[in-house]
């Protein structure tokens, strides 16, 4: 089936606001009549429910945690960009639109993107309406940092919980919508596959996580807002839930699966301490706006970092990048993190990690501090003292939260820090109404694939989660719905429904039945292992032929020897967990091909085959400058291109020099 | 390894809200100390699993103190020995070789168990859907700078808004009191100018609600926000009863 | 109207006439207090008869003492209620609770003090109240307050019983005296520490100025 984005006709600035106004509508009468679906509770999936709802729509929504506020955008720490320009710093739509894309290393589309930073201040506007307490200045006034990638400061924050309040914002108002009856939240529900009926997409099938009883439901239309899937590297900084299943089911439905290689790998994180670790733990990219990352200028330098005088450290970011420093986009301080501690000058006692020292900032903001309080002949000791407490203003949180997993306290010696899996960028693949190729079917959020090419910028993806939600869905749905207005409920005795629910009941049953003698974790660890060696921050043709013949010995293991106790109809995390691996083993396999098929490097997709002399990602527009779409045929792959055309943006090599 | 540990853990197990639990006795070995409390379960379940036995259901996501999934009384503290923290930050080093760990579920009558350490929190969804939210469409909002905020209340409403909906608070009290979590939404909008229109109806929605919930009064022990791993301050409890006094007896609103 | 039943029936309502009548009973035993240390003007009780006297007839004292005896038993009957009404909100309970990190336990002791404070209550109107306010009234003045008292305390048990009743009431005090604050609304940064300071300090003097009073009477040090 060719694609097509439907990407609107016209200048990029007037695309958005041309086609808005053009959207069929729903009349309101019909709007009550119409049933949305929508799984997943984020930033996006809260957002569309809600905004869904407030128009009319009937809508469900539903969740696999015990409440909608859990979802895992409330871990999000730094920030949400907008281009506001409150700062008078040169800030507008088409600088966040052309940091966005360069950020991206060229690999998004133009429309989408522009869009994103169109709607990004009217993000802002309704989360303050909501309640939401971004940080002030002493005027009132919306305070903003600086984040990776940008030379602007348009990041909005809440101390080092933005995701948390911006999710408690939009739960807030989903909650309020539940609670007048418009929305029906379905909580500790998991939907395990998606009907289809002539084509389009009519309902799903959920699992009630307490009783185990699978549910039917339908709708005029399906929304995907179910996340990203880091998961599938086992370590990462997702939560232990989160995972692919619904955009799997999706996918092996017919809608295609954009760019799954696109992974990126967070440079600021807390190390591995051990084998029995579950999840990694991320500290903040805002982090970077204060502390000088650095290793040792000798290999194997064993010393504690304090007693490593200046000179015999290497500021590694400073030193390459001197434009951007410490604020290079994240794959490119990923890239240079392992690079260092390949090369043996890693610290820490498994060497795989890099220093992040606040001492110089803290010094910086003593003078301040010390100035300020009119203290002329403070000593050393006293202005770290007052720095201490202006980063631990700005930080605390943060730092306690290190102090609580490592046992070492952050305001006296530099952090330990390492790059993880944090987001992905691919994601089921969506037209400009964000909907996939299967009609009725949307994907929103980290879902989908859309915005942030192959390399997403710190603080945008609270903006495209709100933005899908709030200001994309309400409009683009009506392109679809407009024309089932015609199309009554169809009843969940159909047999699209009931083919569905048995091809889950089968699997539950398969998956219960195979009584093995290894865990789930077992083989999620080991899918881990194979895709963070070999799809992970650096991937060759060699390692990923490999890593895809492991992954299918993995699979092949998984189904004749995962141990999966307990039964089907009761509380049973182990056999949700068994769900999530096994697509998850489905999913790692896709994601190497796709590394494989991409013989070029761009943003956190790094080829070994595809560098600078001086190591640095080397792109390859000729051949590469396509989104890849690939379409599901029974465990087999083919890939449709979408090609990318910049009209609006001289298309460079990506230099932070 | 040197300094690993060997524990007695006495868990609560229950099949359903139906049945009756207990507490049963697990032995775990060569715990690291690095390790965090809901890993040393993630080992014991492997071990369970292994064994063939039923694993342990516990309530957990993302595991870095935020999402407020994980809810566990251990030893007599909702989310254990350790001050503002959550159960999945607690790490092993709290803990000595040869301690018995007493792992409980939250227990008030409005939160009942679902499996093992399991609780359905439901009833606090169903008190913010009451009335902790400001009543604004999409698409309704004016510029986010067009109200100044003085710092001091931006600040004391992200101090109230930083609760994570756990339920420790409701766990901690003697009473099962859920006044710490509920002044705390109605004190974040309190704050703002955003949150005006709606102050005096929604305290009053959200405190029926919690009523019915089957929550108990608020004595004032001050247990609620010595076990809050955000440090919600009781301050919060004290403007939301001064709100709904002035709601109920001198404001005209119904 | 439906305003006021609404916030009676309440959890905070209910709270709020805890702390309101605990207020007022405290502003009660200020009064009681400062009458009672007449005794230790150590002149025969002369100046506490007089003022016995007056309390005792005085129209306006009298009929507030039926909104004092109001108030008690609003505040005795609010207090079982609440007491019944939070047991129920866990039936179930801990088999480990490790209360005292976070909380003091006379705080979560209000019910079981009350109770030993409502025992001692009894005891004493038996001792005093119904003496003069019934008995007397009946009887004519054939003795004194001043006299009764000294005749009440001379029993030792008499004098553990109210030592003990003090005891009570001045770790009832110690945490009702500021959670009254904090109910009715009153938290405040800037004044907090003080209204804690004092409660501490009234739980501790006023109930120490009651114990000393039949103690100095029963080891004759007033006569």
């Amino acid at each position: 089936m060719p694609i097509n984005s439907n990407i609107p006709e016209g200048q990029l600035e007037d695309k958005w606001t041309k086609y808005k106004s053009t959207i069929p509508l729903v009349n309101p009468a019909n709007k009550r009549s119409l049933e949305i679906l929508v799984v997943g509770s984020g930033l996006a999936g809260a957002a569309a429910a809600t905004s869904l709802a407030e128009l009319g729509y009937k809508v469900k929504c539903f969740c696999f945690q015990d409440s909608p506020r859990r979802a895992h955008s409330i871990a999000a720490q730094g920030g949400i960009n907008a281009a506001k320009n409150y700062q008078n710093d040169g800030d507008s739509v088409y600088r966040l639109f052309y940091d966005t894309i360069k950020g991206g290393d060229y690999r998004a589309r133009e429309a989408n993107v522009y869009r994103l930073a169109e709607i990004s201040p009217n993000i802002i506007d309704q989360c303050v309406a909501q309640g939401v307490p971004f940080a002030r200045e002493y005027g009132g006034m919306l305070s903003n940092r600086s984040f990776g990638g940008t030379q602007v400061q348009r990041t909005f924050y809440a101390a080092g919980q933005t995701g948390q309040q911006l999710l408690l914002g939009a739960y807030s108002a989903l909650e309020r919508q539940v609670g007048m009856g418009s929305v029906e939240m379905l909580s500790r529900h998991e939907m395990l596959e998606v009907v289809v009926i002539e084509g389009k997409a009519r309902g799903i099938i959920a699992r009630n996580l307490i009783t185990g009883e699978l549910e039917r439901h339908f709708g005029h239309a399906v929304l995907l807002c179910s996340g990203g899937y880091g998961n599938v590297f086992y370590l990462s900084t997702n939560a232990m839930g989160s995972n692919a299943t619904a955009i799997w089911k999706a996918h092996k439905k017919g809608a295609y699966f954009g760019n799954p290689c696109f992974t990126q790998i967070h440079p600021t994180c807390i190390p591995v301490s051990g084998d029995h670790q579950s999840k990694l733990t991320l500290m903040s990219e805002s982090l970077r706006n204060d502390g000088r990352i650095w290793v040792p200028a000798k290999a194997g330098d064993t010393r504690n970092p304090i007693d490593i005088p200046e000179i015999e450290r290497d500021y590694y970011l400073e030193r390459r990048y001197p434009a951007f420093g410490n604020l290079v986009p994240r794959d490119v301080a990923s890239r240079a993190a392992k690079e260092r501690c390949d090369a043996g000058f890693g610290v820490g006692n498994s060497k795989m990690a890099v220093y992040l020292d606040f001492k110089f900032n803290m010094m910086r903001y003593g003078k301040v501090e010390a100035t300020k309080q009119g203290l002329t002949n403070a000593q050393d000791s006293e202005i770290l003292a007052l720095g201490k407490e202006v980063v631990k203003e700005k930080y605390g949180n943060l730092f306690d939260m290190y102090q609580q997993i490592t046992g070492e306290n952050p305001y006296e010696s530099p952090m330990r820090i390492y790059p993880a899996v944090h987001y992905t960028m691919g994601g089921l693949w969506v037209d400009y109404n964000l909907m996939t190729n299967v009609p009725g079917m949307y994907a929103l959020g980290e879902a989908n694939f859309s915005d942030h090419g192959a390399n997403r910028l710190g603080a945008s993806a609270l903006m495209q989660g709100l933005a899908d939600g709030y200001f994309v869905i309400p409009y683009t749905i009506g392109a679809y719905l407009s024309k089932e207005i015609a199309t009554k409920a169809i009843s969940t005795d159909h047999e699209a429904f009931v083919d569905a629910e048995n091809a889950v009941k089968e699997r539950l049953t398969k998956l219960l039945s195979i009584n093995g003698n290894k865990t789930v974790d077992h083989f999620h660890k080991r899918l881990g292992k194979v895709m963070w060696d070999k799809c992970g921050m650096a991937r060759n043709a060699e390692g990923l032929k490999e890593a895809i013949i492991e992954i299918q010995a993995i699979r092949a293991d998984f189904w004749s020897h995962v141990r999966v106790p307990g039964a089907s109809d009761e509380l049973n995390p182990e056999l949700e967990k068994a769900g999530r691996v096994a697509d998850f083993i489905e999913l790692g396999e896709l994601m190497c091909m796709d590394a494989l098929a991409r013989n070029e490097s761009c943003g956190g997709h790094f080829r070994e085959e595809s560098q600078t002399e001086e190591g640095e990602a080397k792109r390859d527009d000729e051949n590469y400058s396509y989104v890849a779409a690939w379409e599901y045929n029974n465990m087999n792959w083919q890939m449709q291109k979408e090609d990318l055309k910049f009209d609006n943006i001289k298309i460079a090599q990506r230099s932070y020099k | 390894m040197s300094g690993n540990m060997n524990l007695t853990l006495k868990i609560w197990r229950q099949k359903n809200t139906k049945t009756k639990g207990t507490l049963v006795d697990y032995k775990v070995k060569d715990i690291s100390p690095d390790m965090s409390f809901l890993e040393m379960f993630d080992v014991l379940n492997e071990d369970l699993i292994t064994k063939g036995d039923d694993p342990i259901a516990f309530d957990h996501d993302c595991r870095e103190g935020i999402c407020g999934m994980c809810s566990m009384h251990i030893n007599g503290r909702p989310h254990g020995p350790k001050d503002a923290i959550t159960t999945c930050q607690l790490h092993m080093r709290s803990f000595s070789d040869g301690d018995t760990i007493v792992v409980e579920p939250w227990r008030a009558n409005a939160f009942p168990i679902i499996k093992d350490l399991t609780v359905d929190r439901g009833a606090f969804d169903r008190i913010i859907g009451a009335g902790g939210f400001i009543s604004v469409n999409t698409g309704n909002a004016q510029d986010g700078n067009t109200l100044p905020i003085a710092k001091h209340d931006a600040d004391a409403a992200f101090a109230a808004a930083a609760c994570i909906g756990c339920g420790a608070c409701v766990a901690a009290c003697k009473n099962a009191s859920a006044m710490l979590f509920v002044s705390a939404k109605v004190n974040q909008l309190a704050h703002l100018p955003q949150g005006q229109p709606e102050r005096m109806k929604r305290v009053k929605a959200m405190v029926a609600q919690m009523d019915k919930e089957g929550f108990g009064a608020c004595t004032n022990t001050g247990a609620c926000s010595a076990e809050c791993p955000k440090e919600i301050s009781l301050v919060n409890i004290a403007a939301m009863n001064r709100d709904y006094l002035k709601a109920n007896l001198i404001s005209l609103e119904d | 109207m439906a305003a006021l039943t609404f916030i009676l029936k309440s959890s905070i309502g209910n709270k709020i006439i805890m702390g309101l009548t605990g207020l007022f009973l405290i502003v009660f035993l200020m009064v009681h207090c400062f009458v009672n240390s007449m005794i230790f003007m150590n002149d025969g009780g002369v100046l506490f008869n007089e003022a016995a006297e007056f309390m005792g007839n005085n129209v306006l004292i009298r009929t507030m003492e039926i909104g004092l005896f109001a108030g008690l038993f609003i505040h005795i009957f609010q207090g079982l209620n609440l007491m019944i009404k939070n047991r129920k909100a866990r039936t179930i309970g801990y088999s480990v609770q490790n209360g005292n990190v976070s909380s003091k336990w006379y705080s979560r002791s209000m019910g079981l003090l009350g109770t030993l404070l409502l025992v001692f209550l009894i005891i004493h109107l038996r001792h005093f109240w119904y003496v003069s306010r019934l008995t007397n009234e009946i009887t004519g003045h054939s003795s004194t307050m001043f006299d009764e008292m000294k005749e009440v305390f001379a029993n030792l048990w008499v004098v553990i019983v109210y030592v003990l009743g003090m005891i009570s009431l001045s770790y009832h005090l110690m945490h009702g005296f500021q959670s009254s604050f904090q109910t009715m609304g009153w938290n405040h940064n800037k004044y907090t520490p003080a209204i804690k300071m004092i409660g501490f300090w009234f739980s501790v003097i006023v109930p120490l100025i009651f114990a000393s009073m039949p103690i100095a009477l029963h080891l004759g040090l007033i006569k």
